[in-house]
């Protein structure tokens, strides 16, 4: 029960996207194209589950034990950085097909927000749900989580897109054409996010 | 200035290598510096808490934890001429945004006589509110045994912050929750009832919106 | 360049978020009041200053296939560095500004300004540079967190100027986006009309 209310309120309720405002600069920058949209989704998507997994468990198996939690931001952010390449070179070898759609969105990902900020939340930050007792999140709840924000991501992602591309066949006003039109956009696409408030 | 020197595999691993041990010891530097301001800032936090919360006490306030229905919760004990004169008691419950913790001062009279936030992450200009004395101040003075601590829309006598029920149900909760922590203290000190203390005061955790209990309680005392 | 344009630059012509749109993140989500936006900023304008000037010292010796992953290491030292001084100093605003400050490690203006500015430029040009850019961050948050308090909270710095609400939907997700919007529309109109 609980990791379907994890999962419901990390896509809809508390979307990384339009309501904790995590991973902003792909959503405004790679969303013109639905076509694109979909590879940057499924390449976070990849990179948000994977960096979470192993950030957690250096948080408890490394950084915890040694006394050594303040190393916790240059560890991390070095492991995603490394994680991102390995991932890169693994694409290459074994899929070239699946690299041809997600590669070029990679390089762009270690410096996306979203994925260092799952990782720091999950290690950081109680959570409870269900009226629940606050608590940390264990392994399976981190991983669960982690990719249920990343199908929030995914999805925030393809409906702007969306609608994005439809914008793009109208008259805009010449002061508001790129990114102002695509922040007014965004705003009535989270305003629609905010009718979830309260479903968990 | 010149540009970076040629890649090779040797100074690449030796360049990293270096970068990583320099910020680490920096950091390991820094840290042992602000680590006794860090907990010195904590540590004015918490006593700044706990005198907004109690009323006018000698000495420090003595740290110490309590199991009430399974969960650990820390309290503070002030005295005044010997003779404790209030507790400062941590506890939480979770709002919209996630846990609302509160610091809740409760005097020997059983009477609250303050509460302040400690922590909260609820939506700013809505649930954020309750840190404001509009809502707050309605917990000052308040005797558990005269009002019940529920919202009005749950049938209790505490005004809930417009449109932010489940942040004003978690701060009220929380309320509850420390007056039955209250309770299992008061009933631990006198040693023998320790036992019936702690289990009457579980019961009350479940049962908080209840009227009854309230009164049930402070017999047990 | 003068020191001082290197300075005055960040404020219009280079402005972080109203002209080059970079560091979106914090900027939506740390501005729902102004000093919150300010004190983002800020934090920003530190890390930014700092790193600026241990990169452009440190670039001429890093070889060029690692210099993202250490200039990320070294970057990320500086907002440690900074994480352990608020907590010491400033623990509310620490508080307020939550995970957003470990976050300043992958603000691209920060990594932006190491590869465009600072690994090509003397210690102190980048550290003008990074104070320049700095301040044209915090000014625009400043700005952005003001808007969002007066239409949403009805005050300014927290001086409440009106009772009762404002329109709360400012200081909500969406209005961070309306808010933003218009101001970079603005922006825009100002300085187009100075370089007619």
């Amino acid at each position: 029960m609980e990791y379907i209310l994890i999962i419901i309120s990390a896509i809809f309720v508390n979307n990384i996207l339009l309501s904790q405002f995590m991973g902003i600069c792909p959503f405004l920058g790679v969303s013109n194209k639905l076509s694109t949209a979909v590879g940057m989704s499924g390449a976070v998507c990849f990179v948000i589950t994977l960096a979470t997994l192993v950030t957690y468990l250096f948080q408890y198996y490394v950084l915890v034990p040694l006394g050594i939690e303040f190393m916790q931001t240059i560890a991390f952010i070095l492991i995603i950085a490394a994680l991102v390449q390995m991932v890169e070179i693994v694409l290459k070898k074994v899929s070239p097909s699946l690299y041809q759609a997600l590669g070029i969105f990679l390089p762009l990902i270690t410096t996306n927000c979203a994925v260092l900020g799952v990782a720091l939340m999950v290690v950081t930050k109680e959570f409870s749900y269900g009226g629940g007792e606050p608590h940390f999140f264990n392994l399976g709840e981190s991983v669960v989580f982690a990719f249920a924000t990343s199908l929030g991501f995914g999805l925030a992602m393809i409906l702007f897109a969306g609608l994005r591309e439809q914008i793009a066949l109208n008259k805009v006003p010449e002061a508001f054409k790129g990114i102002p039109i695509a922040l007014v956009t965004a705003s009535i696409l989270a305003m629609a996010f905010m009718g979830f408030s309260g479903l968990v | 200035m010149t540009m970076a020197v040629q890649s090779s595999f040797k100074n690449m691993t030796l360049c990293l290598f270096a970068v990583c041990i320099v910020s680490s010891a920096l950091l390991a530097a820094v840290y042992a510096v602000t680590k006794d301001p860090i907990d010195a800032a904590n540590m004015a936090r918490t006593n700044n808490a706990i005198a907004q919360v109690v009323p006018e006490f000698e000495g420090t306030p003595v740290a110490d934890t309590i199991e009430v229905g399974g969960k650990k919760y820390p309290y503070y004990t002030v005295s005044k001429a010997g003779q404790p004169v209030g507790y400062a008691i941590t506890s939480s419950s979770v709002g919209y945004g996630g846990p609302v913790t509160l610091m809740v001062g409760i005097t020997s009279d059983r009477v609250i006589y303050n509460t302040t936030v400690i922590s909260q992450s609820e939506t700013p200009g809505l649930g954020a509110k309750c840190v404001e004395p509009a809502f707050a101040d309605q917990f000052k003075s308040l005797n558990p045994a005269e009002k019940k601590l529920s919202v009005k829309k749950d049938g209790g006598d505490i005004d809930a912050i417009t449109a932010s029920t489940i942040t004003s149900r978690a701060y009220t909760n929380a309320v509850a929750t420390a007056v039955a922590v209250y309770d299992a203290i008061v009933s631990g000190s006198g040693a023998a009832e320790a036992v019936t203390g702690a289990a009457s005061a579980g019961d009350w955790e479940e049962s908080e919106t209840e009227d009854g209990e309230a009164g049930n309680i402070q017999e047990i005392q | 360049m003068g020191k001082i344009q290197l300075i005055t630059k960040g404020f219009v012509k280079e402005n972080p978020t109203f002209s080059l749109l970079l560091g979106m993140c914090p900027t939506l989500a740390t501005t729902t009041s102004a000093i919150n936006g300010m004190s983002m900023g800020l934090a920003t304008l530190f890390v930014l200053v700092l790193s600026n000037m241990a990169i452009s010292a440190t670039a001429p010796y890093i070889p060029d296939k690692v210099r993202i992953p250490a200039y990320i290491v070294i970057i990320a030292a500086f907002v440690t560095i900074l994480q352990f001084v608020m907590q010491a100093f400033t623990p509310d605003i620490y508080e307020t500004l939550g995970l957003f400050i470990p976050l300043i490690v992958v603000n691209c203006i920060v990594l932006g300004r190491a590869e465009a500015f600072a690994n090509k430029n003397s210690v102190v040009d980048s550290a003008c540079d990074g104070l320049g850019i700095g301040i044209g961050f915090t000014f625009a948050l400043t700005l952005l967190g003001l808007v969002r308090e007066i239409l949403g909270s009805g005050s300014a710095f927290g001086w409440k100027f009106i009772g009762g609400d404002g329109i709360l939907v400012f200081v909500l997700a969406p209005g961070a986006f309306m808010a933003l919007a218009y101001l970079i529309v603005l922006f825009k109109k100002v300085t187009a009309k100075k370089g007619e």
